[in-house]
């Protein structure tokens, strides 16, 4: 606990210099608006005011400072405006409602943790196959290796519309995307796993006349569990990041990147950067959630570093 | 049917080929090492041919892979068109920037312990959130050119970098530093002589990791906005077009410059940190 000072600094370090660029990034726009509700801006047209950066604006129209932090229009909002549009739609709308965000987080959440345990569970049987079968592992571990060094992420939102003109529609499309992004990293992740146990344990275990699902069971199961806990933590924040991409830009009407889009074009920032917010607490969450399991598992195991 | 016992017929044959080749004499000789991905690759590619021949797939939905060569080879300099826009421009400017940003704040935050206890648990947690979601807003920013993909791309691989080159230059244990002292070097000459070459294989695990990620934010970031070339531009037009076959070639061109990026990476990590056990 003792980094827990340290961290603080730095986010608070993050979120002054948050703070100091709201002014130059709103100037414009408030000084605009200011001259539109009669006070006095120093260049009085926009046109003159172009030639000014936003700090030398500021430092002009020092009595305008405050007004950029309560812009309804934001190009960046303050943190406090964000912090009131996550609280407002979080806690005070139903859930059931279309501008909660525990609504759009719902529909984000639930295709990425049905892909996330079906990537999961195929990744942990590819890799199973690939320490037990010779041909899998020289024809199929080099493809694996090579996918991750592939931008497939960026076709998500083609993959859903082929499937959405296929008729499939719904939470399965983007859980085969959050799919396709938990597996590869399982696979890598449980293939070293599996393979961790040294020539000694398995020798061991030979002198034991283990059979081999004993030899399983018993050992390579329990030795893969550290690799296991790195790869699902890899693999949930690609699942989540996997799903939001996917219903960026396909029209989604629901989710996490619906609500980012949806700001962004209707002129609501605040909407956008709420959204925003949420998807990284969420990511957050996952990981935390996964540490905590790793955590207790690896200790009742026995097997914790610390 | 035919063309689909014909599928049948040609995974067998390349996966007899595999085992035959994998469990033989000469299985550890390099040529045979790849050799056996490329077959199992190939039969693949023949499989996927003769199963949208065979079952007559509408191309709308899945093209056949010998329409997607076609395409590689009749918009050459179309493809080359978006490559230089969206990766030269947009994935490799970004990353410099991202990288170089990165490598600065790390050895800056090095000096004091207080501020990379800090780092390492805000920059992991950075580095898991969904920051390509801030690709419409650094549009809106910037213009819809290359500026604002190079701004993705630069956040996007700053804290995959940030973290492992923090991580590595914590990387020295107490004797070595100890030598160092007592040859009496100070700070500059015991950060440049031992304490980033220590950190090498760090800094490249982390500018591989990035290599990935650029081209994700370039791409992803031109569905918001975009001149009328680049990669993501080019992907969602075609589609709208119905011009699968299209979408697929800059697929294939995407997947062969991230695999080349991050093989230029491995290459130059194996240079500069020769000495390290896992490259020797």
């Amino acid at each position: 606990m003792r980094s827990i000072l340290p961290v603080m600094t730095v986010v608070a370090a993050i979120l002054g210099f948050w703070v100091m660029c709201v002014v130059p990034m709103n100037m414009h726009l408030v000084a605009d608006q200011a001259q539109r509700d009669g006070l006095s801006v120093a260049p009085d047209t926009p046109n003159a005011r172009q030639d000014f950066g936003g700090v030398a604006l500021a430092l002009k129209n020092p009595h305008l400072i405050p007004l950029t932090y309560d812009f309804v229009r934001p190009r960046l909002p303050s943190p406090h405006q964000v912090a009131g549009e996550m609280y407002a739609t979080i806690f005070e709308k139903k859930i059931s409602s279309k501008r909660s965000l525990v609504y759009h987080g719902w529909v984000t959440l639930a295709p990425t943790l049905l892909g996330f345990v079906i990537g999961t569970g195929l990744g942990i049987l590819l890799a199973v196959g690939i320490v037990y079968s010779r041909v899998m592992d020289r024809s199929v571990m080099p493809w694996a290796i090579v996918s991750q060094t592939i931008p497939i992420l960026a076709l998500a939102p083609m993959i859903i519309v082929v499937l959405g003109s296929m008729g499939i529609q719904g939470v399965f499309p983007k859980s085969i995307i959050a799919a396709y992004l938990s597996f590869f990293p399982v696979v890598v992740g449980m293939v070293k796993g599996l393979r961790s146990p040294d020539a000694m344990q398995l020798d061991l275990l030979r002198t034991y006349n283990a059979s081999g699902s004993q030899g399983f069971w018993a050992l390579r199961l329990p030795a893969s569990a550290p690799y296991l806990f790195a790869s699902l933590k890899i693999g949930i924040s690609a699942s989540l990041v996997g799903t939001i991409v996917a219903e960026l830009p396909t029209g989604a009407r629901a989710g996490f990147g619906a609500r980012m889009l949806v700001g962004d074009q209707y002129g609501q920032p605040l909407v956008s950067w709420a959204a925003l917010f949420a998807a990284a607490l969420t990511a957050a969450a996952l990981v935390g959630i996964f540490s905590l399991i790793e955590r207790i598992t690896l200790k009742r195991m026995g097997m914790a570093t610390t | 049917m035919i063309y689909a016992l014909a599928a049948l017929v040609v995974w067998a044959l390349g996966w007899w080929i595999n085992i035959r080749l994998s469990n033989g004499m000469r299985s550890d000789e390099r040529v045979v090492r790849v050799a056996i991905p490329l077959i199992f690759g190939l039969t693949i590619v023949l499989m996927w041919e003769l199963l949208v021949i065979g079952f007559e797939v509408n191309p709308v939905i899945l093209p056949a892979p010998s329409s997607i060569i076609e395409r590689l080879g009749m918009e050459g300099p179309r493809l080359w068109a978006d490559f230089k826009q969206t990766i030269l421009k947009g994935a490799l400017s970004g990353y410099v920037i991202g990288g170089m940003a990165a490598l600065c704040v790390a050895v800056l935050a090095d000096r004091s312990d207080f501020l990379t206890r800090g780092i390492l648990p805000v920059g992991g947690f950075m580095a898991a959130l969904p920051i390509v979601g801030t690709a419409p807003i650094f549009v809106k920013w910037l213009g819809s050119d290359w500026e604002s993909k190079a701004a993705v791309v630069a956040v996007m691989v700053f804290f995959p970098i940030l973290v492992n080159t923090v991580a590595g230059l914590r990387d020295t244990a107490a004797m070595q530093r100890d030598l160092m002292r007592t040859y009496g070097a100070g700070y500059w000459p015991t950060l440049l002589k031992l304490r980033l070459p220590a950190a090498m294989p760090f800094i490249f695990n982390g500018l591989k990791i990035a290599t990935t990620l650029a081209l994700i934010g370039a791409i992803v970031a031109e569905f918001f906005g975009s001149p009328t070339v680049g990669m993501g531009f080019r992907i969602s037009t075609s589609f709208g077009q119905l011009a699968l076959d299209m979408v697929w070639a800059e697929i294939v061109v995407a997947a062969i410059a991230g695999s080349a990026f991050y093989g230029a990476m491995t290459l130059i990590e194996k240079r500069v940190t020769f000495w390290h056990p896992s490259q020797r």
